[in-house]
């Protein structure tokens, strides 16, 4: 079965214009403070992890057509009916009709500033020298793969260099996927525009990206 | 164009009149532009919001007060005008400076900002001939402790799509021309890194206050697609 990412849209053209926003503009429904509100409390709970839902947000089928808090419910209820959390009939009904699943660690409000305080730090320890390093040329993995990654397309099969080690980090493809967290050395890659967009772009322009060791190959 | 959802809604409405009952849930075959719906889209998403909400509620996994500190938190407490006071204190601190560029996460943690989408923080400076930029193409990550919600531009296709490949014509919808010879580096937040973008301090704000000088420093220019206000603005 392939995998397809509707998020990973770095580089293409035919998206138009930006159209700044001022400051106080947080929300512009009051459903989607809800929606901010209910992702974050059922994030919480731990009944998936935050790779997890990057997966479930992207690979939805009209994510195009979407706006963010829009595919923030829709990942949200998919997270849930997939987990046996909610039934899609109760959200059709918009009430509970099945017993709940026992022991899910619920987030209080006493709990928020603490919780949000602490995060989801992902640095691990290190118990391998890395690979490379600062000022090496690497080129990044070519290959699509069938699962969630943070290798956005734009840069596969690129070549750049090693401009900054992030340390060891749980590594998003495997986490994703419940494969535990395999943490891997995390690096900035640094591409020179014109490697990435061809020769119009500008010569002293660059883009980085940060990638996990394993989408990372020398360049000899 | 109407949507399923308000379809869906409407006939939902008939045998529940109280409005209360959400539609279906959304298939894989609803492939409808949500965003071109007129204001009885907006209708329908409050109801399908509240009615996921009631459900949660009853099946005992939220907490609805912990919601209410959530939007709070992210209304009045988290929000740029903390990344204006790191940047500010950068500006007058060179000490402060040197640590912010060397470990942002503790430099910035020592102000009270740590946490939720900034555990892991790098500041880049711009200076005269390197100006930088700040996205997130693969979804819409964002240093959250410092800045807050990201903006509807900043998670949009069309600077997620562009920013990576035309940073100055990005910059030019924001009003921003920088000289030719300015070296853009583009930063893609790709990993769990968090990226805070210290912008030059406005020539002619000399004598201002680091609260004054906090006041200048805007959202966009932490970002990369703005610039800090110019000094008079404080006065």
């Amino acid at each position: 079965m392939t995998y397809q990412s509707h998020a990973d849209i770095g580089g293409q053209d035919g998206f138009g214009r930006v159209i700044p926003e001022g400051e106080d503009e947080l929300f512009h429904a009051a459903w989607e403070r809800q929606a901010l509100a209910l992702t974050l409390a059922m994030g919480a709970t731990g009944a998936w992890n935050l790779d997890m839902s990057r997966s479930a947000r992207e690979t939805l089928p009209d994510h195009p057509a979407l706006t963010y808090y829009q595919i923030r419910i829709k990942a949200l209820e998919r997270l849930l009916i997939e987990r046996g959390l909610v039934g899609a009939d109760e959200i059709a009904a918009g009430r509970m009709l099945h017993p709940a699943r026992p022991g899910l660690p619920v987030l209080r409000a006493g709990d928020v500033p603490a919780v949000l305080a602490r995060g989801s730090p992902t640095l691990r320890p290190a118990t391998v020298p890395a690979r490379f390093a600062v000022g090496e040329p690497v080129r990044l993995r070519a290959a699509a793969v069938a699962h969630h990654t943070r290798l956005p397309g734009y840069a596969r099969g690129k070549t750049g260099h090693i401009d900054q080690l992030r340390g060891v980090h749980v590594f998003a493809d495997a986490h994703s996927q419940g494969l535990g967290e395999q943490p891997c050395w995390l690096y900035t890659v640094v591409f020179s525009a014109r490697e990435l967009w061809g020769s119009d772009a500008a010569p002293s322009d660059s883009v980085s990206i940060d990638a996990w060791e394993p989408y990372l190959e020398p360049v000899s | 164009m109407p949507s399923c959802l308000s379809e869906v809604a409407k006939l939902n409405r008939k045998v529940q009149p109280r409005g209360l009952t959400c539609p279906t849930t959304w298939g894989p075959d609803m492939s409808h532009d949500h965003r071109s719906e007129d204001h009885s889209e907006l209708a329908e998403m409050d109801l399908h919001v509240r009615a996921l909400r009631t459900v949660l509620e009853q099946k005992g996994y939220i907490d609805p007060a912990a919601l209410d500190v959530l939007i709070d938190t992210y209304e009045t407490r988290i929000g740029p005008r903390n990344g204006a006071r790191v940047v500010a204190r950068a500006w007058v601190d060179p000490g402060f400076r040197k640590w912010l560029l060397e470990d942002a996460t503790a430099a910035i943690a020592s102000l009270g900002y740590a946490g939720r989408q900034g555990e892991h923080m790098v500041a880049v400076e711009n200076t005269e001939s390197r100006h930088n930029l700040i996205v997130c193409t693969l979804c819409s990550c964002y240093p959250w402790p410092v800045l807050g919600l990201p903006p509807t531009w900043y998670k949009s296709a069309p600077y997620r799509a562009r920013a990576v490949k035309d940073p100055r014509g990005v910059l030019a919808d924001f009003g921003v021309i920088l000289p030719a010879s300015t070296e853009i580096r583009v930063w893609d937040s790709t990993a769990e890194v968090r990226y805070l973008v210290v912008p030059r301090r406005p020539a002619g704000s000399d004598g201002l206050s680091e609260a004054q000088l906090a006041a200048l420093v805007t959202r966009d220019s932490m970002i990369g697609t703005g610039v800090p206000k110019p000094p008079e603005s404080a006065l």
